[in-house]
């Protein structure tokens, strides 16, 4: 075993041989090739729905010139539950102008809040667990804090929320990852090919770092897909209507056109 | 002067007074010397500003404090191993005739062909596929001809190929100069060690170079999008977590129908990237391949938002259209009420939102061809066979394009007013207007052949 494992040792995931080293190992004795020592499912994928965004809120009669609002970047599972399952960390860059621009947030709910005046692009990085990716994601949010209605009283009770919805989607999942995520509410769990199974996910280690019982919950927006296919569907059935009716009259035209077509070309 | 006496103009007075005091001056000016008189008149009859020439210094003769003959002599030439005597004119300076070498001799350059002894090729040059004799000929050859092998190979008895000829001579003077050098360090540096010959490279690249040469204007511009394309997902690759650039892995993903085809091609430049979504003949098979490149290129990715991957496949799709045609998709899908992202960009919402845009696509090339064909048809009628169907009846119908959905007039999710129907003009407008002469005339005709 022990030989085995230090033949198949690559030199970037040192981690990973440390981990669930014995499992893993043992179940890809066969497949040398499987690259990180971990066996990959092709042609599945697993995709997590996420909101990113942010509240800020105006600090009325408190009002500074430089901390005028007091807000909040966050990125939270898309139905509220628990993101540490797969992000392990995550790094929000903030506009040079702050100390420390470099914020890591280590543990869910993955959220950094600030006070200031200004709107800049906020940089965040989600770092995975080994098992889940390798690489990081960014994604990029406008920090917002006035309302889109500029002539509208600003409210110290009533924040400017503006959210983003997205899905992180991971592709080539390893067998690791689909077993320790399979029933987990956060993860949109894809169809595993036939005749696979997972070991048993291992329930003890949940944390609870899911925002339902955030501060700030009561202004999260809600995402609801069925509302935009019932539109895309609508949409596509008068394209496809449309498309019908034109063809009907092309081929008239042809036909048209084929009686009309002077002698000489004929 | 003489063109003021054809212009007709009145002599001004101040040359006039000049004119009595200058005449004695001019006629002792007269006499130029070394020129003739008319030539010196072309200056303008007056001395330049400027001295350029001396007028008198061009004919002068040299000074000749030497006395200079020429005479017909012989010469031998040092380029020459026999001792022919040659004769040419020679300038001979006082009485004594030119020394040196013959001028031209310095250009007979040569090139140091290596040559072995007998035993040196037993040592180290023998080779299964040369004979000895053929190797003393290649370098018999190599020698008189200066390494041209393009001279060498036709002359050569046995019917060898320039590379093989090529990589014979380079590997034995190679082997030679090794063999030779006291210690291998000290022949790194020669050029003949330091680079090898590659025959297979060399056959390569000269088979690479001369498809390059005869391909057809069409495989150019084949090739010119093939390479767009590459360009284009590598850089969306780049824009995508700096994943390093697999070439192979891509080209394993698309099927073999693609493969088939590209080889058909011949890889010129780059064959990785050839492969990709080469051959696309018809629109429909280069959409396709250009989805299964996207799809694969994200696949490498690992990891990506979905919002992303969409805008990529929308990309992908939209990339036989040009910039007009993509801002009509996106006008109708305005129309149409429709989010230009998705603001739910979940995995089925974004699979619908990317079939509506290319139905909206094939809707606008089925209403581009429906123009077409109607143009073409009232041009028939009209019998004016010189106007072709591309040119002004299309410019009109492109220049006021309209929009295919018109909200009010659907009855889903549209509250602007219908003014826009009364800006419509010309026959073929798809949309709601029922009486388009084009349905009209053909039933006149049909009237009027009864």
């Amino acid at each position: 075993m022990i030989n085995s494992s230090s033949s198949k040792k690559h030199g970037t995931d040192q981690q990973e041989i440390s981990g669930p080293t014995a499992k893993s190992q043992r179940a890809q004795m066969g497949k040398p090739e499987e690259s990180e020592n971990k066996k990959r499912l092709k042609d599945v994928e697993i995709s997590v729905p996420i909101v990113f965004g942010n509240a800020a809120f105006w600090l009325g009669k408190k009002a500074s010139d430089y901390q005028s609002h007091k807000w909040t970047v966050y990125v939270r599972g898309a139905t509220n539950e628990d993101l540490s399952v797969v992000v392990k960390r995550a790094v929000f860059q903030l506009h040079s102008s702050f100390n420390n621009p470099t914020r890591v947030v280590e543990s869910a709910p993955f959220e950094l809040s600030e006070s200031g005046w200004g709107e800049f692009e906020i940089a965040i990085t989600l770092y995975f667990h080994s098992d889940v990716c390798e690489k990081p994601l960014n994604l990029f949010h406008h920090l917002k804090l006035y309302p889109e209605d500029e002539s509208g009283p600003m409210s110290t009770k009533k924040p400017v929320v503006v959210e983003f919805y997205d899905e992180i989607v991971f592709t080539e999942p390893s067998e690791s990852f689909l077993a320790r995520v399979q029933n987990h509410p956060a993860v949109t769990f894809p169809r595993l090919p036939a005749g696979f199974t997972l070991p048993p996910p291992d329930e003890s280690k949940r944390n609870r770092g899911d925002t339902k019982d955030h501060p700030l919950s009561q202004w999260f927006l809600n995402f609801s897909e069925a509302d935009e296919l019932l539109q895309l569907a609508a949409a596509r059935q008068q394209v496809q209507a449309h498309i019908a009716k034109l063809r009907r009259q092309i081929s008239m035209i042809d036909g048209q056109n084929q009686q009309l077509k002077p002698p000489s070309d004929q | 002067m003489d063109a003021k006496d054809i212009l007709g103009l009145p002599k001004t007075p101040l040359p006039i007074t000049q004119e009595k005091k200058s005449r004695p001056q001019k006629d002792s000016q007269r006499k130029p010397d070394g020129i003739s008189r008319e030539v010196y008149a072309l200056t303008g009859g007056l001395a330049p500003l400027m001295p350029s020439i001396e007028v008198s210094q061009l004919k002068r003769r040299p000074p000749s404090d030497e006395k200079i003959t020429w005479q017909w002599l012989p010469f031998t030439s040092s380029a020459r191993k026999d001792d022919l005597q040659l004769y040419h004119w020679a300038r001979v300076v006082n009485g004594v005739p030119p020394t040196g070498d013959y001028s031209f001799a310095k250009y007979n350059k040569s090139v140091d062909v290596i040559r072995y002894t007998d035993e040196e090729y037993e040592k180290y040059l023998t080779d299964p596929t040369w004979t000895k004799e053929e190797t003393d000929q290649l370098f018999d050859f190599c020698e008189r001809f200066d390494l041209r092998f393009i001279i060498i190979a036709d002359r050569f008895p046995t019917s060898r190929t320039v590379e093989e000829l090529k990589d014979r001579y380079y590997s034995v003077s190679r082997a030679i100069l090794i063999a030779r050098a006291p210690s291998p360090g000290e022949v790194a540096g020669h050029p003949l060690v330091k680079e090898p010959y590659n025959v297979s490279q060399e056959t390569e690249r000269k088979r690479a170079l001369s498809m390059v040469l005869s391909q057809t204007k069409h495989q150019e511009r084949k090739d010119a999008e093939v390479i767009a394309e590459a360009k284009r997902i590598a850089e969306s690759r780049m824009a995508a977590q700096g994943v390093e650039e697999p070439d192979l892995p891509v080209t394993s993903d698309i099927g073999p129908e693609n493969a088939e085809k590209a080889i058909g091609h011949g890889d010129t430049i780059s064959p990785s990237n050839v492969h990709v979504p080469s051959a696309a003949v018809a629109p429909s098979t280069s959409i396709l391949a250009d989805n299964t490149s996207t799809l694969a290129s994200l696949r490498m990715l690992w990891v990506y938002l979905r919002t992303y991957a969409l805008e990529q496949m929308v990309q992908a799709a939209s990339s036989s259209a040009g910039l007009r045609t993509i801002k009509r998709v996106e006008q109708t899908l305005q129309d149409l009420g429709v989010n230009l992202k998705p603001k739910v960009p979940t995995k089925a919402v974004c699979a619908e939102h990317l079939e509506l845009r290319k139905e909206i696509l094939t809707l606008l090339n089925l209403q581009k061809q429906l123009q077409y064909k109607e143009a073409e048809g009232s041009s028939f009628r009209d019998g004016s066979y010189g106007d072709m169907p591309g040119t002004p009846k299309r410019s009109l119908r492109a220049a006021d394009q309209d929009r295919t959905f018109v909200p009010d007039t659907i009855s889903f999710g549209g509250e602007r007013v219908g003014k826009r129907e009364q800006k419509r003009k010309g026959p073929g407008r798809v949309a709601e207007t029922p009486s388009s002469p084009a349905h009209k005339r053909p039933r006149k005709l049909k009237a009027s052949d009864l």
